[in-house]
């Protein structure tokens, strides 16, 4: 046998892969600015997404933000630095560790959900029915869900951000023993528009990363109850490994703008 | 002679190496009821799926009212779409609406009625399948699978269409609640003056709501005919498959044990 086949059958059955991942981006969000708009799917979208993760996205940035406080005075106390607690937490928090814990823990949470919800829907033909009904899914399943990614993501980031930075105000002025006035006029002096525009851009992609395959993979679900399974993760696991490869990206675009 | 409401000519379809449909001529008149019946897997949810749009025949024409559906543009889609009810195998209801809102989905959404008139409808469809007013609220998993196929019957017959299609209306129900449904559909369908296309493997049901059937077999149409004839039908693959003796023509796809 030509031991190149198999490289060829994979090369070509990614291509085919990512040519229908493609497509089916493009027509999501051509129906995301073209109305009619479903208001009200979109408003029950935008509480799941943004009001009930807030419970999961503070307690992961409070203790990140705790964390990363420890280990900055651990780490910086070698050089005499401790000081600088305050700005690596801020920068940190509001550059990186925001926008990507929030990120990874939606994709859990929202990303699996829409894709377990739809491919469901699939499996029982609840999306042919749609169709029949003169209702177009991508209209009426999928805008909605990306439309309230890429809005919710940014306020949940923004929120999780002050969360994160208490949580480094907690550890050094209850811990530490730092000056509370101290800590919070050094965050405010080091934190600058783009730090916290740069994580909130993040937020925004990562938004739209993980209810794009959340959909993607849902609405493509074949096979009854394991394709549903298999779509699931499918989508945590894709939408993670997005969001981490996009992360370096927009902090490579954002450091040499 | 009256145009065919319904007419496919030389229609294939295949789904990677697999064949399903291998050339099917059909023609539904005006009013008329034809039921399709084959075996499990023979292709005759296929065959629906190419009609409706939800899937694309690889060649071959379909034309409802003389016009034809391929390159047809996107409004004219869904005007047709609009003469259609379906009526799904396992009812697709869609599980995040209440019943009467699954009802009157096709008002709301495809003919732009107001929530409340829609509703006056969607009540008075329910009534017409044998339920209640308070079974409108109940939301479609807390209904046993009779009650869900008779909601998914209201809800195919809400928008009163011209054409009307039971994908295995009594599959999976018992004997008594299957006749209960073989009645609503045959009034339904008498009420409205619609056509109707159906396909089952169940004979009885076959014989109840028929004025012609059509038999399915390896992907072509091979006997089609009054619904009186069908024992006479001189066909051993009818023959065969209306007594359901497993020795004759059709051999299932099994291996020797
Ligand atoms: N979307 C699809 N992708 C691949 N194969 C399919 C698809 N839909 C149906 N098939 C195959 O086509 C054949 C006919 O299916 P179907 O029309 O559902 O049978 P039935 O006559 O029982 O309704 C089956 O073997 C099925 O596996
Ligand atoms: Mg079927």
């Amino acid at each position: 046998m030509n031991p190149f086949q198999p490289v060829g059958k994979a090369l070509l059955g990614f291509l085919e892969a990512t040519g229908k991942l493609a497509l089916f981006t493009f027509i999501s969000v051509s129906h995301c600015v073209r109305p009619p708009f479903y208001y009200r799917l979109l408003g029950r979208q935008m509480i799941d997404i943004g009001y009930y993760s807030l419970p999961v996205v503070g307690m992961t940035t409070l203790f990140a933000g705790m964390a990363l406080g420890l280990q900055t005075y651990a780490g910086f106390s070698r050089f005499s630095a401790e000081g600088a607690i305050a700005k690596v937490v801020a920068l940190g928090i509001t550059r990186e560790l925001g926008p990507v814990l929030a990120g990874l823990m939606v994709a859990g949470r929202i990303g699996a959900a829409m894709a377990a919800e739809l491919g469901t829907m699939r499996v029982t033909e609840q999306i042919d029915a749609l169709d029949t009904l003169s209702t177009n899914p991508f209209k009426y399943l999928i805008a909605p869900r990306i439309i309230a990614g890429l809005t919710m993501l940014p306020l949940l980031v923004f929120v999780g951000d002050i969360i994160g930075i208490f949580g480094g105000y907690i550890v050094s002025v209850y811990k530490l023993g730092f000056n509370p006035g101290v800590y919070i006029s050094q965050t405010f002096k080091v934190l600058e528009f783009v730090d916290v525009f740069s994580g909130l851009v993040k937020a925004a992609t990562f938004g739209f990363i993980v209810t794009l395959m959340g959909c993607y993979n849902g609405y493509n679900s074949r096979g009854g109850a394991q394709g549903v399974g298999a779509a699931t993760t499918n989508a945590v696991v894709s939408a993670s490994i997005l969001i981490l490869i996009f992360n370096y990206i927009i902090t490579e675009l954002f450091l040499a703008a | 002679m009256t145009a065919p409401k319904i007419k496919l000519t030389d229609v294939h379809k295949r789904f990677g190496e697999k064949v399903v449909l291998d050339g099917i001529d059909l023609e539904v008149a005006p009013g008329e009821s034809l039921v399709i019946i084959g075996g499990s897997g023979s292709g005759k949810s296929v065959t629906l799926k190419c009609i409706l749009d939800l899937l694309t025949p690889d060649s071959g024409s379909i034309e409802i009212d003389g016009e034809s559906l391929t390159g047809m543009g996107r409004s004219d889609r869904e005007r047709i779409n609009r003469k259609f009810g379906m009526l799904f195998q396992g009812a697709a209801l869609f599980d995040s609406l209440p019943v009467w809102e699954n009802v009157a989905f096709g008002l709301i959404q495809g003919h732009r009625m107001n929530r409340s008139e829609a509703k006056e409808i969607a009540l008075e469809k329910l009534a017409a399948v044998g339920l209640g007013a308070e079974v409108g609220e109940l939301s479609p998993a807390e209904l046993s699978g009779g009650m869900q196929k008779r909601v998914g019957l209201a809800r195919a017959i809400a928008t009163e269409p011209e054409i009307i299609f039971f994908d295995e209306p009594t599959t999976g129900l018992d004997p008594i609640m299957g006749d209960v449904i073989n009645d609503l559909i045959v009034k339904c369908v008498k009420e409205l003056g619609a056509t109707a296309l159906s396909i089952t493997h169940d004979m009885a049901s076959a014989r109840k709501i028929s004025d012609h059937i059509a038999m399915l077999y390896k992907g072509k149409i091979i006997w089609i005919g009054q619904t009186a004839d069908i024992d006479n039908s001189g066909e051993p693959h009818v023959d065969q498959f209306i007594h359901g003796r497993a020795e004759g023509p059709i051999q299932m796809e099994l291996r020797q044990l």
